[in-house]
């Protein structure tokens, strides 16, 4: 159908394994063409009255929780911040996220993402604690600007979606968890630096990382994660140099 | 161990010609493509040194040998990818590299001024040293 009569068809991968599908097939739905309808409200359309078995995340339709990425017309986007008269005359095809395996229909097991960001230590680590009587740590508005932007991922996977490096071998640690870290290293609070760069100078760390630049692209939240993968591999590289040259001052 | 679970998991692997799918792709491809060229400009130099080591015979070959028209084509194309190269190379300098200067980040938009200008200032050299 058309946008003149008012319906944009949604164009579904459907993947049922418990029902014996061995692959995803493309499945056809009608919804309402309404000018405030992000393709979120669509799937919800086809949940709430067209067909109940449709699987999907999502949760706070704000762009904020990250859980409703996926891959419209083969691009990483925020289903809830993506709009459908945007899309019209359609059809809009959807797809679960790209690189990561598919559980059911549109949502795909992130397991793997979960265990490289712990890998990489994104918390404060500090040499020496200091006791809570003693306060916060505190830091100034332009020690926080050096950071900030880094601090605005919310996990949504659309940078791993779009980086072939990832697609093709999943060994890499990834955009969002390298951007992760590299804010904890910017962190005037944190001590860690050196911890996180044994773990990601690592062949599969920044290393992998060609620079193809499309996980900054995709970001919904304005992080530059390839920015701080070259950064990272910067810093990697002085570290290097400087631990030839002067191996006595090397830890 | 693998889980029930996830051995019913759809794995998708990607397509040997993925770059062929996005633009960006694509381009990237090009930008990778265009070191195979840097390296043909490194050989090309190489012969001129040899050339030049082994008396003005060798080089008056080596002379008559580029200015083939083939060789010319090639170096043309060669060139043109050694300018990608080269332009996207300085672009991405600014975000994978941040100045400071006496404590203050120096913004984006000068560290690639300073790229350009530097390019430009050997760039200068070069050809005064080739031209005088």
């Amino acid at each position: 159908m058309t946008s003149s009569d008012g319906h944009i068809t949604l164009r579904i991968a459907r993947y049922r394994p418990d029902e014996g599908e061995a692959e995803p097939t493309l499945a056809d739905y009608d919804v309402p063409l309404r000018r405030d309808w992000a393709i979120l409200d669509g799937l919800n359309y086809i949940k709430d009255e067209l067909d109940g078995t449709l699987s999907y995340r999502w949760s706070c339709r704000m762009g904020i929780c990250g859980s409703c990425g996926m891959m419209i017309d083969g691009e990483p986007r925020l289903t809830c911040a993506t709009f459908l008269t945007d899309l019209a005359p359609g059809p809009v095809r959807i797809e679960p996220l790209a690189n990561f395996p598919v559980i059911r229909d549109l949502i795909v097991d992130l397991t793997d993402f979960m265990h490289k960001l712990g890998k990489v230590k994104p918390w404060l680590i500090r040499d020496e604690e200091r006791p809570v009587e003693e306060g916060e740590y505190l830091q100034t508005p332009a020690q926080l600007d050096e950071f900030k932007q880094f601090s605005m991922c919310i996990n949504c996977m659309l940078c791993y979606a779009a980086c072939p490096v990832y697609g093709l071998d999943n060994a890499f640690v990834g955009p969002a968890a390298i951007a992760l870290a590299h804010r904890y290293d910017l962190d005037s609070r944190d001590e860690g630096d050196r911890q996180r760069l044994t773990i990601l100078a690592q062949p599969e760390g920044v290393w992998d990382c060609t620079f193809v630049g499309e996980c900054s692209a995709a970001c919904p939240k304005g992080v530059d994660p390839a920015g701080a993968i070259q950064q990272v591999k910067l810093a990697a590289a002085q570290e290097a140099a400087k631990s030839l040259l002067l191996p006595w001052r090397s830890r | 161990m693998i889980s029930p679970l996830e051995a019913r998991y759809y794995r998708r692997r990607m397509p040997l010609l993925w770059w062929t799918r996005r633009r960006s792709y694509a381009f990237f491809m090009l930008r990778e493509v265009s070191s195979l060229f840097v390296a043909l400009f490194v050989v090309e130099l190489l012969l001129l040194v040899r050339a030049v080591a082994r008396g003005a015979a060798a080089y008056e070959g080596f002379l008559e040998a580029m200015a083939h028209p083939a060789v010319i084509a090639v170096n043309l194309v060669a060139l043109a990818f050694v300018l990608l190269h080269a332009v996207t190379f300085a672009n991405l300098t600014p975000r994978a590299m941040i100045v400071r200067v006496r404590g203050r980040r120096v913004p984006p938009r000068a560290v690639l001024a300073s790229v350009y200008l530097g390019w430009l200032v050997v760039t200068a050299f070069l050809t005064w040293l080739v031209v005088a």
